[in-house]
C-alpha cells in the first residue's frame, strides 16, 4: 500500500514539477538572474506549495501517527552547523550553472536530451561519493 | 498567465507532500530519497523506488493531456557533470535540496532549512552573477 501511495506522489509531484515548467533550466536560470528581467516564477512555485505542505505538517503536529497508523519521520535537528551550510553552498553553486536540482533533472530525463542524462548520472556520482567519503 | 501555472505547479507539488507526510509518514526530499537508494538493505528502499519511478513516468501521463514544455539547457557538458556532481555531493552534505529543505523544511518552519534555503539561493545568483558578467 505505501509504495503506491509513493508512486502515485512521485506521479503528482512530477506534474506540479511540468506545470510548473521547473524542468526547465533556464527558468530556474531566469529566477537566479536578479534585474529588470528577473522570473519570479520560482518564488510563485514555492510560496503555494509551502502554503498546503504548512497545513499538512501542522496537522501531523497533532497527530501521533498517519492516516495509515504509521510513525511520522520528520527530522529533529535544531543545530546549525558547517555540513548544512557548506553543503547548502555547494549544491547552490551547481544548481546556478546548470539550473537544475535533482527532481527536474529526473523528471525531465524523458523528454529531455543526453544533457539530462549526463547531468543525472554526474548528480548520483556526487550522492555516491558522499556517502563513500562519510563512511 | 505564467503566474496561475506557478501557482497551480506549487499547490500541486504541496499536495503531493501532503499525501507523503500524512499517509506515508515521510517528509518529500528528493535528494534524500535518490540518496538513500545506496543505502542497504535494499528491501528499505522500496518506497524511494516507487517514489523515483513516479516521478519518471509523470511526463507520460501529462502528455496525454498536454504537451511537454520546452527543456532548454545552455550549459556545455563540463558545465553540467560540475553542475550535476556540485547539486549531488552538496545536497547530501546539506541534508536536502530544494524540495526537502526549500518546500518541507520551511513549510515545518524549520530553522536549519530556513538558513539553508537562503544559502542556496544566495549562491545560486551569485553563481549565476559570476558566470554572465565575469566568465563570458
Amino acid at each position: 500500500m505505501t509504495v503506491l501511495i509513493s508512486l502515485l506522489v512521485g506521479i503528482i509531484f512530477g506534474m506540479g514539477l511540468i506545470i510548473a515548467q521547473m524542468t526547465n533550466p533556464s527558468k530556474i536560470i531566469g529566477f537566479l538572474t536578479l534585474g529588470e528581467n528577473w522570473d519570479p516564477s520560482l518564488l510563485f512555485v514555492m510560496t503555494s506549495a509551502v502554503f498546503i505542505s504548512f497545513f499538512a505538517f501542522n496537522f501531523a503536529k497533532q497527530k501521533k501517527q498517519t492516516l495509515l497508523h504509521l510513525n511520522f519521520e520528520i527530522p529533529k535537528r535544531t543545530d546549525i552547523d558547517l555540513p548544512l551550510i557548506a553543503g547548502a553552498a555547494l549544491f547552490g553553486i551547481g544548481w546556478g550553472i546548470v539550473g537544475l536540482c535533482p527532481a527536474p533533472a529526473i523528471v525531465s530525463l524523458a523528454f529531455g536530451n543526453s544533457q539530462t542524462l549526463l547531468f543525472i548520472v554526474s548528480m548520483l556520482s556526487g550522492m555516491y561519493l558522499f556517502k563513500l567519503i562519510k563512511k | 498567465m505564467i503566474i496561475t501555472q506557478s501557482l497551480i505547479g506549487g499547490s500541486v507539488i504541496g499536495i503531493a507532500v501532503s499525501l507523503l507526510l500524512l499517509l506515508n509518514g515521510k517528509v518529500l526530499g528528493v535528494s534524500g530519497i535518490l540518496g538513500g537508494l545506496f543505502n542497504l538493505p535494499f528491501s528499505k528502499n522500496y518506497w524511494r523506488l516507487f517514489f523515483v519511478i513516479g516521478l519518471l513516468i509523470s511526463p507520460f501521463i501529462y502528455n496525454v493531456f498536454y504537451p511537454i514544455p520546452s527543456v532548454e539547457i545552455t550549459s556545455n557538458n563540463l558545465m553540467i557533470v560540475m553542475g550535476g556532481l556540485l547539486v549531488g555531493f552538496g545536497s547530501r552534505l546539506g541534508s536536502g535540496c530544494t524540495s526537502g529543505h526549500g518546500v518541507c523544511g520551511v513549510a515545518r518552519l524549520s530553522v536549519r532549512s530556513l538558513i539553508a534555503t537562503t544559502t542556496f539561493i544566495l549562491f545560486g545568483v551569485l553563481t549565476v552573477y559570476v558566470m554572465q558578467k565575469v566568465l563570458i
